[in-house]
């Protein structure tokens, strides 16, 4: 087999696992703009707040402590204990839904009915505040994650390819557990949107606000529920990311990768989330790794954008959007 | 749901209420009705009377659109409700099917109906029990129930909008419009099936209605309101047989068309003529 089909496959399989974490980060988008028509800028940022406080958690790092430290020339930074990683994943979560909560309460509750602009420049105040929120919390330094997912080269894949082809695959065992989990999570929430009763009811408030609301669907509830989900979501999107090149505020920065994966999966499917993020990150890959040499590379940077071009002007509602119901 | 018959109890009171859009518009000038457990009332009236409003403001559902009740009060049961959200208002009793009938497009027939069920804490067999009695009312409905509400026709919407509402087991539904944009035949059938549930089920329906032929075949007990008034109010058959009501709502004249220079009373030929 020519070499470079085997390292194709290799480049194949590498965008794969990126792909799961573009995914990751849609995934919070899609379950938000269902439910509530807000397009959640701040998805990225949430990701970012939730490594950034796990870490904080598991470190015993004193919130606030630059802040306190410069009032009161105190000189705290550390609680002096280590919480394990299980404890600070469920605090983590705590403070996700406090925030769900908070995030209801303070803006968007008040701006019911109002157009979708104005929800979005909502979107983009809470993304700027919760970065600023979480520098002032947690401090600007990056910071190492590691809640004991096992990382480095997967020596198995390594050995039955090398013994197949005579050449060893190089796969991270955290990007195969980050699919692994990915696939789980998605699973759940497909499982819980399309048969429990709240998922009904999520859908049903995504479909009609006013509807929803003759039949006795608390808005409030939902929209709490919803974002405390797309708060998990980022959670596990921050500890993978955050995992594998460190928590740092980058890592606000892929929510803008998550708009094209939404335009070519669509914006309100679940599984055009996962499908979108899996083509873009396979996609720039094998792009950087076929037609990257001959235009001198960085492919990387734009291939998604232009992927998402093409669809907006031949498929706007995505691969999987719901298509807009029209009766004649 | 409660034994059929209309009772003299009331269930439901709107005193003197005004109502006021985003802190300017008023609406509702001091609307005051009453409707007895059992009946169907009637909640007649042209295009901006306030039949609307009057129900959202019942229901509750006036504060997502920014209005607000200024003035009296609502009670049900005797116990006062304005301040209630509707989901509370909802495990009270009351739910209203919205006028447009407001399906969940994306969600198939029976999730339609599923959602319906949504305040209650019912088990599976009695929320299977309450959509067979939905299915046996509304045959059609059972035929779709897979396909999405979005694709059903507009007379199916209407049934699956008050199959929806009846889920909630309510005691009282306030019916906003049924017979809008659907053919004289459907409207027919769809006032039938109300009549039934009324009957069968002891279901208490105050019903908006533009179609006051209808509407006052059906109904117990009617209002008239205009731009925010009630300028009329009686027991159907009154009503019916009232010339002033014959002749604006009804069509009907005995003497023909008369000029309207020679009619008397009433504001809504004042504003005619002005």
């Amino acid at each position: 087999m020519p070499e470079q089909f085997i390292w194709g496959i290799e480049v194949f399989l590498n965008g794969l696992m990126t792909g799961v974490l573009y995914s990751l980060v849609a995934l919070g988008f899609v379950l938000i703009f269902k439910a509530s028509g807000i397009f959640n800028f701040a998805q990225g940022v949430m990701a970012l707040f939730a490594a950034l406080t796990l870490v904080g958690i598991m470190e015993g790092q004193v919130p606030f402590s630059h802040l306190i430290n410069a009032t009161f020339g105190t000189e705290i930074h550390h609680f002096g204990w280590h919480v394990p990683a299980w404890l600070a994943i469920i605090l983590t979560m705590g403070v996700m839904v406090l925030l769900a909560w908070l995030v209801n309460k303070l803006i968007f509750q008040h701006l019911v009915n109002q157009p979708p602009i104005i929800l979005f420049m909502a979107a983009i105040g809470l993304a700027y505040f919760l970065e600023g929120l979480g520098d002032m919390m947690w401090g600007a330094d990056i910071k190492e994650l590691d809640v004991g997912l096992p990382q480095g080269i997967n020596t198995t894949i390594d050995e039955v390819t090398y013994n197949l082809f005579g050449y060893g695959f190089f796969i991270d065992n955290l990007d195969l557990w980050a699919t692994g989990i990915a696939a789980v999570l998605v699973a759940a929430l497909v499982i819980f949107a399309q048969y429990s009763k709240h998922g009904r009811a999520m859908r049903a408030v995504a479909d009609d606000h006013q509807a929803a609301l003759s039949v006795g669907i608390s808005l409030k509830f939902i929209w709490i529920m919803v974002w405390s989900l797309a708060g998990f979501v980022a959670l596990v999107a921050g500890i993978m990311w955050g995992t594998k090149s460190g928590v740092q505020f980058s890592l606000s920065l892929i929510a803008l990768k998550a708009l094209p994966v939404l335009m070519l999966g669509g914006f309100t499917s679940i599984p055009g989330a996962i499908v979108g993020g899996l083509i873009i990150g396979v996609g720039e890959k094998l792009f950087e790794f076929i037609v990257g040499p001959l235009v001198g590379g960085a492919t990387e940077n734009w291939f998604a954008y232009v992927l998402a071009l093409i669809f907006l002007v031949f498929r706007p509602q995505g691969l999987f959007g719901e298509k807009i119901i029209e009766r004649v | 749901m409660l034994d059929a018959g209309r009772t003299e109890e009331t269930l439901l009171e709107v005193n003197n209420i005004e109502v006021i859009y985003n802190h300017v518009i008023l609406v509702l000038k001091g609307v005051s009705l009453s409707v007895p457990k059992g009946g169907i009332t009637a909640l007649l009236g042209g295009n901006g009377a306030g039949k609307t409003t009057t129900l959202k403001a019942i229901s509750n559902l006036l504060k997502s659109e920014r209005g607000e009740v200024t003035k009296g009060s609502i009670t049900y049961r005797g116990e006062r409700v304005q301040d209630l959200a509707p989901t509370d208002l909802v495990k009270k009793g009351v739910i209203q099917v919205m006028e447009g009938r407001h399906c969940f497009e994306h969600l198939t027939v029976e999730e339609n109906l599923l959602t319906g069920a949504y305040t209650r804490g019912a088990s599976k067999a009695d929320i299977d029990a309450d959509l067979e009695l939905v299915y046996s009312y509304f045959p059609r409905l059972e035929e779709r129930r897979r396909s999405q509400a979005g694709y059903t026709s507009g007379g199916e919407q209407q049934m699956l909008a008050i199959g929806r509402a009846l889920m909630s087991r309510p005691e009282t539904i306030l019916l906003d419009e049924p017979s809008m944009g659907l053919a004289p035949q459907l409207v027919e059938e769809i006032f039938n099936i109300v009549k039934t549930l009324n009957e069968n089920e002891g279901a208490t329906f105050l019903l908006a209605e533009q179609n006051t032929n209808v509407a006052l075949r059906f109904a117990n007990y009617g209002y008239i309101l205009e731009s925010g008034r009630v300028v009329m109010d009686g027991p159907a058959d009154d009503l019916r047989e009232n010339p002033d009501v014959k002749e604006f709502y009804l069509g009907m004249s005995e003497e023909g068309r008369r000029s309207f220079r020679d009619v008397r009373s009433y504001r809504r030929r004042k504003r005619w003529l002005s």
